[in-house]
């Protein structure tokens, strides 16, 4: 499957961050990203999309939730598990 | 060895990680709160017993999630652990407390932390959440994987206290080694993969089990449920504040008039009898009525805030925010103000994205905080019939709900404005960890509220006690020659001041007393009730009407359009130096809180003189 962004990311589907656009963020944006656990390898999973199509998305990343954005979302590029994990 | 300080150990860990609960359990009643100088960062300091017997400092720092600091808070933590704090001495040890149940993240912050070369032990905390969760750990892989003692504990139900002791103990016996105090190398992506595996590693087992968490979320955050259920709980938030705080309310009344009956009674009439009486009881009674409703909306704020909902509220109100250039983050503070503006602007320290915050806090004054609502009751009450609309719905209670949601608009469209000119900025982002819900703990709550309590009833002793004075002074000197006919009021210094003002606010209806009243009214605003109540005590005490209650009073002086236009006033204007005060603190400087008093002054000014006469029009 090719990575999709987190904004399209099929709901409730578990998968791992393929990769990270980080150049498309802000450095204060990255930086909390990345303290918030996001990384290439991550496992991540799209929880609740808020109503109205344009709000922030809600995800799992490790063991954690976090909330963010559409805009900083689609930095986010989501591939199916590898099987080895 | 007498003079040396008792040792000081720093609690360090991710904001969500439990510490203020474990800070609370550790240190219970003997805790101090105060303000790092210089910052509006709070500092909390408690006393901890060592295992034998000797006191020991420990210091609750601010959540960070890493040693590179995005908020003033985070830079304290950095700093106090690192050493190089101005006011706090270094730590001679560092008690470093996770999340049991989020290793892979906390655990990157522990490994910066212990790098630091300070001793160190970690509080694995929650770990009864976490075997909840079906997560099952070994703390004795984790200890040596980190290389530092272990303990899990369990902060709310007081597990793993004595261990916690015990390490501490034999930390602070044990003098640093070769504390550096310097960040270590390592980068963030290469600290946060050695705290994955590290966490993996200490995972024993884990079987996956129903989530509370997620479970909830499904109806939180549903795109339709989600929002129902917060103005559901908004709504009773509301309700609860006037009806709870009723009973109360009166019986605190009660007993400032009991109070005042009493002094009339055995006292002889005289001027210290009256400075007490009419001044000093009657002007602090008539705030201190509305310490239950505050404590009521600071106790669902407190609850909201503890049980994990308060970030799924900032969830939903995102978008709507995001319209006018603010994050989901402003909803907290501005929640907050409607109890108190000052709490309200110290809390949007969370917010990272500076012109965010700026703005959040010059619209925060328009929440219709518990201040103005000694005013709005006392002139509603007097001058609007409550007669009923549709079904429960009367028209008292209309006109209230009518000013907040004024109050509420207003600061949208504020915002809007602000956001485009004076606040102008890329629109920042929203970004949150969602920590997992929780039972509020009593404890937690009620230190909360005993604080909130504290604050509130010294502000009612000092600077409104004080304000009532002074104005019951200018009122009453110098006093009219006998027979002169000229009404005491009018001719005491107050007075005079009070026809100068009265020039500026006669074009918005405004009448003599209530020029009187606005000057100090800046001291808070409540004290409007107390000063109007003031004038026309010391007006009538002559008279017969002095014998008359405030507000047939003010039924006998008030014109509708007047009313109206004072409460639209009161809307608007930036009436309370705390709040000038604390935003010329939260923005370093004095040039925020002028332009916040300015506008809102400006704002307070054009929408009461359009009410007046759109009132005066309508023939009200």
């Amino acid at each position: 499957m090719v990575p999709t962004s987190l904004v399209a990311y099929p709901r409730s589907q578990p998968g791992t961050v393929d990769r990270i656009d980080w150049d498309r963020l802000a450095p204060p944006e990255a930086r909390r990203l990345r303290e918030l656990g996001f990384d290439e390898g991550a496992d991540v999973e799209v929880l609740h999309r808020s109503s109205l199509g344009a709000g922030p998305i809600a995800c799992r990343v490790g063991r954690m939730t976090v909330a963010l954005r559409r805009a900083v979302a689609g930095a986010i590029h989501v591939a199916l598990p590898a099987a080895a994990e | 060895m007498t003079d040396t300080p008792a040792p000081l150990v720093a609690l360090v860990g991710n904001p969500n990680a439990g510490k203020s609960a474990l800070f609370n359990a550790l240190t219970g009643a003997r805790q101090k709160v105060g303000n790092y100088p210089g910052v509006t960062v709070e500092r909390h300091v408690g006393r901890l017993a060592l295992d034998d017997g000797r006191p020991c400092e420990l210091v609750d720092l601010p959540g960070a999630y890493s040693l590179e600091p995005s908020s003033p808070d985070e830079a304290v933590t950095r700093d106090v652990v690192t050493g190089t704090h101005a006011f706090e001495r270094a730590p001679d040890a560092i008690v470093v407390v996770v999340d049991a149940a989020n290793l892979d993240n906390h655990l990157r912050f522990a490994l910066q932390l212990i790098a630091l070369g300070r001793p160190v032990a970690v509080a694995l905390n929650m770990v009864d959440l976490a075997e909840r969760d079906g997560l099952q750990l070994d703390a004795g892989v984790l200890a040596a994987e980190l290389g530092v003692p272990v303990i899990p504990t369990v902060a709310v139900r007081k597990r793993g206290l004595e261990e916690l002791r015990a390490a501490v103990t034999a930390m602070v016996d044990r003098p640093a080694s070769a504390a550096t105090g310097t960040a270590p190398a390592a980068d963030m992506r290469t600290l946060q993969r050695r705290a994955r595996l590290i966490a993996r590693r200490a995972i024993v087992s884990e079987t996956p089990t129903r989530r509370w968490t997620q479970a909830i979320d499904r109806v939180a955050l549903h795109p339709v449920a989600g929002p129902v259920l917060l103005l559901g709980i908004l709504f009773l938030m509301f309700q609860a504040v006037f009806t709870w705080a009723a009973q109360p309310a009166d019986m605190i009344d009660a007993g400032f008039g009991g109070l005042n009956g009493w002094i009339e009674a055995s006292a002889g009439e005289s001027f210290v009898r009256s400075l007490f009486t009419d001044g000093l009881i009657s002007g602090v009674g008539a705030v201190v009525v509305f310490l239950p409703q505050i404590l009521i909306l600071f106790l669902f704020i407190l609850v909201l805030e503890a049980s994990g909902y308060m970030v799924r509220a900032a969830f939903l109100m995102d978008r709507l925010m995001a319209g006018v250039g603010l994050s989901g983050r402003a909803f907290i503070p501005l929640l907050s103000s409607f109890a108190c503006a000052v709490p309200g602007i110290m809390a949007t320290r969370t917010i990272d994205d500076e012109k965010d915050r700026l703005t959040t806090i010059l619209i925060a004054p328009l929440m219709t905080c518990s201040a103005r609502w000694p005013v709005y009751t006392l002139i509603i009450g007097a001058m609007i019939p409550n007669t009923p609309v549709a079904g429960f719905v009367r028209l008292q209670g209309l006109v209230m709900f009518g000013l907040l949601i004024v109050g509420v608009a207003g600061a949208y469209g504020a915002a809007w404005v602000l956001r485009r000119t004076v606040t102008k900025g890329n629109s920042s982002g929203f970004m949150m960890e969602m920590p997992k819900y929780q039972w509020p703990q009593a404890r937690d709550v009620l230190i909360g509220l005993w604080t909130r309590a504290v604050i509130f009833l010294k502000r009612a002793g000092t600077i409104i006690a004080g304000t009532t004075v002074v104005l019951w002074l200018l009122l009453s000197f110098p006093k009219p020659p006998e027979g002169s006919g000229i009404s005491p009021v009018d001719y005491s210094v107050g007075g005079r001041i009070g026809h100068a003002i009265e020039v500026v606010v006669r074009p918005i209806g405004f009448n003599r007393d209530i020029a009187l009243a606005l000057l100090p009214a800046m001291a808070a605003r409540e004290v409007a009730v107390s000063a109007i109540g003031t004038v026309y005590a010391i007006d009538d005490s002559e008279s017969e009407a002095g014998q008359q209650g405030l507000t047939e009073r003010l039924r006998a002086r008030w014109t509708l359009p007047t009313a109206l236009a004072f409460l639209m006033w009161f809307v608007w204007a930036p009436q309370c130096i705390s709040t000038i005060a604390v935003t010329r603190r939260e923005t370093n400087g004095w040039k925020w809180p002028a332009f916040m008093v300015a506008y809102l002054f400006a704002a307070a000014y054009v929408f009461a003189g359009i009410t007046y006469w759109l009132a005066v029009f309508a023939g009200l």
